[in-house]
């Protein structure tokens, strides 16, 4: 399988970049980790005249702390997530979950921005920064602005990018000390996208829940956050029944397409359980 | 049709070809170089059997473009033995026979040569995960990651020698 022709372009900088996106239009695609694009391409279901290479722009790439904020390159690489110390350290559920997606050649190819901007909502990144109160910075010919992953996911394929626009970093807070965290991923083998997937970000206070995110990979037409999953937890302790109402509250919310993964109710059922499993592996990290 | 002017150094030769953007890496080694040891397999980066290594980093050419490799240091199946030394990972996948068919090889060793450079010294568990990306029909994989294991310590035992 061969991709359909297309006229290739490597900027060097996300100003070059953008000057393409603006003087191309929708005859252009940006070209990241290619591990969704360029399938896409062999099958025609994407048939771009031109391609943007992003991958020589290193001020997309790289993890940094600023402002008491960790600073992620929208071109950083799914294994240099799994390998940042400094996300190891201040946001560990990044590298715990980067390291459930796909496998290691493709994570060193697939990156954090493309797996975001593409809007697949079977993708894992779009669930992580609902979970992470994510905020991205978007340049364009327009200038420069942030949107949060809140309003950033419109529909499958869909997102608030504009068509000369560039997704340029992810900005996440630094967990708090005591903060626990889960990524339960159900997959049928190695590199195959979730069945569904939880990500929960928890934090407890006296024996009761504090604040907790709660979000759903691959169980809708773009990923979900369980707001009444989060708001039946807080300021309740995390019983038993309590992790099990949370739970039908996030099942309550998928609306997941049938496939070959399973029906709907299967699907919806594996996101609650998920929820169970993140909630039980979140608590036990605060400490 | 524009083609692209690249410029790479494959197994250490330097190499240079104008390229139609759209041809993947996989198919530049094999069919402009005739470098046919990393295979074709799933195309759909997979089964991991066109695994190469670009920039000390393993990657599959068939989800790869040749002409992002422009000024690239890559690696192939070819360039893994020392004339008729076979590398360690050969060695291995040879004496613990790690293979059946041997359509998988060429990327599992190329794989297995990086997760190696990596992980001098891993546990069979982190050979498991390291080795994911590579799907072999016939072995069951149980002497592959034996394989895995024999090479390990073979290059360990050359380092100390070396040391």
């Amino acid at each position: 399988m061969i991709p359909p022709t297309f006229e290739y372009h490597a900027p060097t900088s996300a100003g070059e970049a953008i000057k393409l996106l603006s003087s191309l239009g929708s005859e252009a695609k940006l070209l990241a980790g290619g591990h969704s694009l360029l399938p896409m391409m062999k099958l025609r279901f994407a048939q771009p005249a031109h391609l943007i290479d992003l991958n020589r722009i290193d001020s997309l790439r790289g993890v940094r702390e600023q402002g008491g904020k960790i600073v992620i390159g929208a071109m950083t690489a799914e294994s240099d997530i799994v390998n940042s110390t400094l996300l190891q350290q201040k946001v560990p559920l990044l590298p715990e979950a980067a390291r459930q997606i796909g496998d290691p050649q493709v994570r060193n190819r697939g990156t954090i921005g493309g797996d975001i901007a593409h809007g697949d909502p079977a993708n894992d990144h779009p669930a992580l920064s609902l979970a992470l109160e994510a905020t991205f910075t978007i340049e364009g010919a327009k200038g420069r602005r942030t949107v949060k992953a809140e309003k950033f996911f419109h529909g499958t394929y869909q997102t608030d990018l504009a068509e000369d626009e560039i997704l340029c970093d992810i900005c996440v807070a630094a967990f708090a000390p005591g903060t626990g965290y889960a990524y339960e991923k159900l997959k049928r083998k190695t590199g195959d996208w979730a069945t569904a997937a939880a990500a929960v970000v928890l934090r407890l206070n006296g024996g009761k829940v504090e604040s907790v995110r709660i979000a759903l990979t691959n169980v809708g037409l773009t990923a979900l956050r369980a707001v009444a999953a989060e708001q039946a937890l807080t300021g309740r302790p995390l019983t038993p029944a309590a992790i099990e109402d949370a739970a039908s509250k996030a099942m309550a919310i998928c609306d997941p397409a049938e496939d070959l993964r399973g029906n709907r109710e299967y699907k919806t059922a594996m996101a609650g359980q998920m929820v169970r499993r993140a909630l039980a592996v979140a608590a036990s990290r605060c400490h | 049709m524009t083609k692209t002017l690249i410029r790479m150094k494959v197994n250490g030769r330097a190499v240079e070809k104008a390229v139609e953007a759209r041809m993947l890496l996989v198919h530049f080694l094999r069919e402009e170089l005739n470098l046919t040891g990393a295979h074709i397999g799933c195309e759909t980066s997979h089964c991991g059997a066109c695994t190469v290594d670009v920039d000390a980093k393993s990657v599959k050419g068939c989800t790869h473009l040749a002409v992002q490799c422009d000024g690239s240091q890559v690696m192939t199946v070819e360039g893994l033995a020392n004339g008729a030394v076979l590398h360690a990972v050969q060695e291995g996948f040879f004496t613990q026979h790690g293979l059946q068919c041997g359509f998988c090889t060429p990327g599992m060793l190329m794989r297995a040569y990086r997760f190696l450079q990596d992980n001098p010294d891993p546990t069979e568990a982190e050979i498991r995960v390291g080795m994911s990306g590579n799907l072999c029909r016939c072995t069951g994989y149980q002497n592959i990651i034996k394989a895995v294991l024999y090479a390990a310590a073979e290059l360990r035992e050359t380092a100390r020698v070396a040391a």
